[in-house]
Order: C-alpha cells, then sequence, then structure tokens
C-alpha cells in the first residue's frame, strides 16, 4: 500500500525550508523523512508526514505550492548489498524509480526507505513476492 | 454553409478591389485637401497636393494622423462637410481631458449599416434573427451601430443595451433571442448570473454572437461559447474610424476580415513609421476610402496586429488581420523586436492551463537586452520531480521564444511572489536605462 508524500515547490532562497518546517511544526505535524532536490533556481522539498492531509492544508494556506505523491516505503534489510539487491530487482523487473531517500529513524535493526516510481501498485506488489516488508500508511505515520 | 451579406463586395477579386481603392482614395485624399485646412497645410507640408496620390504605393508619401490631432482639432476641426450635411454624432469617452468627437453624413451610416450587416451575416445573423443588443446605446457607438446593422438585415432588434442583467436574461429566454451583442466581458456576466437562475443555455436559442469593443481572449470564447451555446465571433472597430463592424472574424474563426472597400489597412513599425509586410506584427493604421463627415489618413489606431498572408476558405477576399496583442503603449523593443506582455501571457495561460501569475523583467547586460520571464508554479503545472519542473521551463522557455524571435531566460518562483496591486498584477519591470 502506498504512502502520501507531500512535494513542496522551493524557490532557491534563505530560510524558505525553515518556514515550511516551522509551519508544520507548529501544528504538530512531525517530519518521518524528507529529501531535497535542487537546481540552480529552485528546488522540490518532499516529506513523509505523520498527518499528510493536514500537511497539505497548511502548507497551502500559507501560499505554498503544494502537491501529495504516492510513494512506497520499503524496509531495507540491514546486511551488506541490501539496498543494492533491491535496486537490482526492481530494474530487472523494469520499475523506473523516479527518485529515493531514506528515513530519519532506523525501524529496528533494518532501515527504511522511500522510493518514488511510475506505478507503486506494480512495484508493491513485486517487492512483496519477494519477501520485502512494505510500509503501510498507518505503520509509517506512526513510527 | 457559407453565407455573406454583399457576396459581390466581400468576394470581390483583389485587382477590381484594388482599383476601387485606387478610386476612393484619391477621392478621399482630394477630399481632405480641399475641405478640411488641417490636411491641406499637412500635405502642403509635404510639397503634395491631391494629385500627387494616385496608387496605394503613394500611400506612404502622407501624414499620420493621430487621436491627438482629433483632440487638438476638437470638436469639429476635422470635419470634411458642414454641420448641416451631418445627421448624426457620437463621441468616444476620453479617459484624460476631451472626448473625440465624430460626425456622419447620411451617407457615413449607410456604409456603417452595410459593414455591420456583413459582420453580422458572419457570426449567422438572417432576417429570421432576434438580435439581443446588449451593447451600449448613446454617445458610445457599440449600440447604435449594430442596431442599424441588424435592421438593413431585416431582422428584429433587442435594443436592451447594457445593465439589468437579469431582466435581460428573462428577455433572451421569451423573446427567443437568436444572436446576442455585447462585449466578451458582459456575456461571460451574463453566463454567470444564468447559472445562478438555475437558466441553461439549452432553455435559451443563442446561435452565435458579435464581441468586441474590449480584449478578447481565446480562452474568454470557448468559455463564452461553452456557456452560452453559440458560435462567438470577434468584432473589432473604433469609433474614429466608423465605429463597430471595421473587421470582423469569419466562422473560420482565424483572424478577422477588415473590409478594405472602406476601409484601407497598413501595419507599420511603431518606432519608425516604417510599413511592414504581412505576417508582421505592428500598429495597425486606417486609411476610409468611404468617409464623408470625417474623412481620416493613415489613421494611427495604436492597436497592434499583423495582416494575415494567403486566402480565407470562407471564400472573402477582404485581407485579415490577426486577433490583436496588445496597444503600441504596452510594446516593448528588446534587442530591435518588438514584444508585447500579452504574447507571453497567452503561451503561459496555454501551457499553464490557468491564468498565469508572470512578470517580465527587462534588463540591459553590456550592450545586450536580456529577457527574463519569472512565472509562479501553480498546482496545475507543479510535478514532485525536478525532471518535470525543468521540462516545464524549457518548454515555457521554447514556446516564448518561437512566439517572439528573441532568447528569454525563463525562472520558475512561488505563489505570489510577483507582486499584486489592486488586483491586477505589474507586469513589466523595465530596468534598462533607455
Ligand atoms: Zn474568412
Amino acid at each position: 500500500m502506498p504512502v502520501k508524500q507531500i512535494s513542496v515547490f522551493l524557490e532557491n532562497k534563505c530560510g524558505r525550508l525553515a518556514d515550511v518546517t516551522r509551519a508544520i511544526g507548529n501544528h504538530g505535524i512531525n517530519i518521518r523523512a524528507f529529501s531535497i532536490a535542487d537546481t540552480a533556481d529552485f528546488g522540490i522539498l518532499r516529506l513523509i508526514v505523520n498527518r499528510p492531509e493536514d500537511a497539505y492544508d497548511v502548507l497551502r494556506k500559507e501560499g505554498f505550492t503544494v502537491s501529495l505523491t504516492d510513494v512506497i516505503a520499503v524496509q531495507i534489510p540491514d546486511r551488506p548489498g541490501g539496498l543494492a539487491d533491491i535496486l537490482t530487482l526492481m530494474q530487472e523487473a523494469g520499475v523506473n524509480i523516479e527518485y529515493m531517500y531514506a528515513f530519519v529513524e532506523k525501524v529496528s535493526q533494518d532501515a527504511l526507505a522511500v522510493f518514488r516510481v511510475e506505478n507503486p501498485k506494480i512495484a508493491i506488489k513485486l517487492l512483496e513476492e519477494k519477501g520485502l516488508k512494505i510500509f503501510s500508511e498507518e505503520e509509517v505515520y506512526n513510527l | 454553409m457559407t453565407l455573406y451579406w454583399n457576396e459581390k463586395c466581400e468576394c470581390m477579386p483583389r485587382s477590381e478591389l484594388r482599383a476601387l481603392q485606387e478610386e476612393r482614395l484619391r477621392n478621399t485624399v482630394s477630399r481632405v485637401y480641399y475641405e478640411v485646412p488641417f490636411y491641406r497645410r499637412a500635405l502642403q507640408e509635404r510639397g503634395l497636393g491631391p494629385n500627387d496620390i494616385q496608387t496605394l504605393e503613394d500611400l506612404v508619401k502622407l501624414p499620420f494622423t493621430t487621436k491627438n490631432d482629433l483632440r487638438d482639432n476638437y470638436p469639429y476641426g476635422l470635419f470634411a462637410v458642414p454641420l448641416s450635411e451631418v445627421v448624426r454624432l457620437h463621441a468616444s469617452s476620453g479617459t484624460t481631458g476631451k472626448p473625440t468627437v465624430v460626425g456622419y453624413t447620411r451617407q457615413d451610416l449607410d456604409v456603417w449599416a452595410e459593414v455591420m450587416a456583413r459582420a453580422l451575416t458572419c457570426c449567422g445573423a438572417t432576417k429570421q434573427s432576434m438580435i439581443h443588443n446588449a451593447y451600449g446605446y448613446g454617445l458610445f457607438t457599440g449600440g447604435l451601430g449594430v442596431h442599424y446593422g441588424a435592421e438593413r438585415i431585416g431582422a428584429s432588434v433587442i435594443p436592451v443595451s447594457g445593465g439589468h442583467t437579469k431582466r435581460q436574461i428573462m428577455i433572451m429566454k421569451d423573446f427567443g433571442s437568436t444572436i446576442l451583442t455585447c462585449t466578451p466581458s458582459y456575456a461571460l456576466y451574463l453566463a454567470e448570473v444564468m447559472e445562478e437562475m438555475g437558466i441553461s443555455k439549452d432553455d435559451l436559442k443563442l446561435k452565435g454572437g458579435l464581441f468586441g469593443a474590449e480584449p478578447f481572449s481565446l480562452k474568454m470564447r470557448d468559455q463564452i461559447e461553452r456557456r452560452l451555446g453559440l458560435m462567438a465571433l470577434d468584432i473589432y472597430g473604433l469609433s474614429e474610424i466608423i465605429g463597430p463592424g471595421v473587421a470582423v472574424e469569419c466562422p473560420v474563426k482565424d483572424g478577422l476580415h477588415i473590409w478594405e472597400d472602406h476601409f484601407l489597412a497598413e501595419i507599420i513599425d511603431p518606432e519608425t513609421g516604417e510599413q511592414l509586410p504581412p505576417g508582421t506584427y505592428g500598429e495597425l493604421v486606417i486609411t476610409t476610402l468611404t468617409k464623408q463627415a470625417l474623412p481620416l489618413i493613415r489613421y494611427r489606431t495604436r492597436d497592434i496586429t499583423m495582416i494575415q498572408p494567403g486566402d480565407c476558405p470562407c471564400g472573402r477576399t477582404h485581407q485579415k488581420i490577426a486577433r490583436f496583442v496588445g496597444r503600441t503603449d504596452d510594446m516593448l523593443v528588446i534587442r530591435g523586436v518588438n514584444v508585447f506582455p500579452s504574447q507571453i501571457e497567452e503561451v503561459l495561460l496555454r501551457i499553464n492551463q490557468t491564468e498565469p501569475h508572470y512578470l517580465i523583467i527587462v534588463e540591459r547586460r553590456g550592450q545586450l537586452d536580456e529577457l527574463e520571464v519569472w512565472v509562479e508554479v501553480s498546482e496545475h503545472v507543479f510535478t514532485d520531480a525536478v525532471r518535470g519542473l525543468e521540462h516545464l521551463e524549457g518548454q515555457i522557455r521554447r514556446e516564448i521564444e518561437e512566439v517572439l524571435g528573441i532568447s528569454v531566460k525563463v525562472k520558475l518562483v512561488e505563489p505570489k511572489t510577483i507582486e499584486r496591486s489592486e488586483g491586477k498584477a505589474k507586469r513589466v519591470i523595465d530596468r534598462r536605462q533607455l
């Protein structure tokens, strides 16, 4: 089951990242994972939070350009080559990875990573068939 | 089905049309030379007599007429007939100072009714039509212009004029209006009020309409057509020349036929005054060919368009001017190229699918002008992948460059970055020290 990610458009100027995190923090929303992709002119902040719909509303009201995207949260086995195996698996199955990033906190021994792929449902089916743990929304938001 | 009002004139072979224009141009020049002291002096200053203008090529020898010339000669200084011959006066609302006064002889009104009949026929009006004319009646030329054209056709006119929108909708419904004429913004307002009243376009019998006197974007056209269920055509005119009916779209909806047997059109570079070839944007300049009371020579409309090359599939032979891209007052000259904010806006509208917020910044680096366009990223176009936004940036850049023919830098910015003042944003910042 996919997880909701918040994406926020940011110009590359001072303080915007702080503005976003403060805005959601003020509403008691916690960040579970994040990444920033940027170019010379602009950036995209991606967030996994415990209350994505609320975060979406808050940021929109603050005047940010925001979108909700389906991503998958996959448990990466804590052993050498754990991530590489998953990437190979997806590559061989023809699942295109748009981008990925890691969770801030570890779940038990294993790491948790976010994957943005074209078709989350197919990717989830593939990974689960190989015995990998996919985190549900509930699980991720309650980490 | 193609239907003309006056097939002989509207579809006249170009060579015949040209001969007619030259004959009428000679008459007009002679008339203003002998009847209007302002023009006699202007021609004499150039060493020209009435016989020096014989062909269309001689037109460039003639001086321009501007709106200021009309103001300076307020109210009747440019009239070419005694007031006893004038049967109607109209005036354009001057935003500053005195209005511009225009007069018509009986024959002028006849010509006006003729060109308006042609225009109304374009949008499907016939003797059977019920024409709902919501242009203002009065000093403004819109209301009476449509009115006389509609009567010329023999249609039934409802001279409803502006205002009382709910009553207008009731009238449209009860009287069975088939043709609507008003400004495009009023058409959209009618649609809005109709929806509030729970009246659907299917409750009305509207089939066609002429919408003008205001800038009219393609998006507005789509909305008017969809919400009112009619074919919406653009109509152009200005009171100095005659009023509405100078040019009109045909059902092909690709440019406005300018009635060249009465109005001689040129496109000039507004900076240099040089004539520009078809296909190049510039200022529309019109010489009246049949006006009696107020003939005007090379009148600078300050409206920016181009002559569209090529023939129209509708069969009318009169040249077409493109949809207007702006006023000379809005024009920017960047690296020698004329740029209008509306050209950029149209590209953004197409890509953004919503009202774009943008800012045009012109700077001079060394000897070179640089054009930068800031575009606020709306949710319609925002994607979570960098590639998507880079693609958007590139698409905007390429399409603007294609339209303008000069290079441009595009910058995506956050919403509300661009200052809004009283609902309307400031579109251009020119930082060049010219
Ligand atoms: Zn046509």
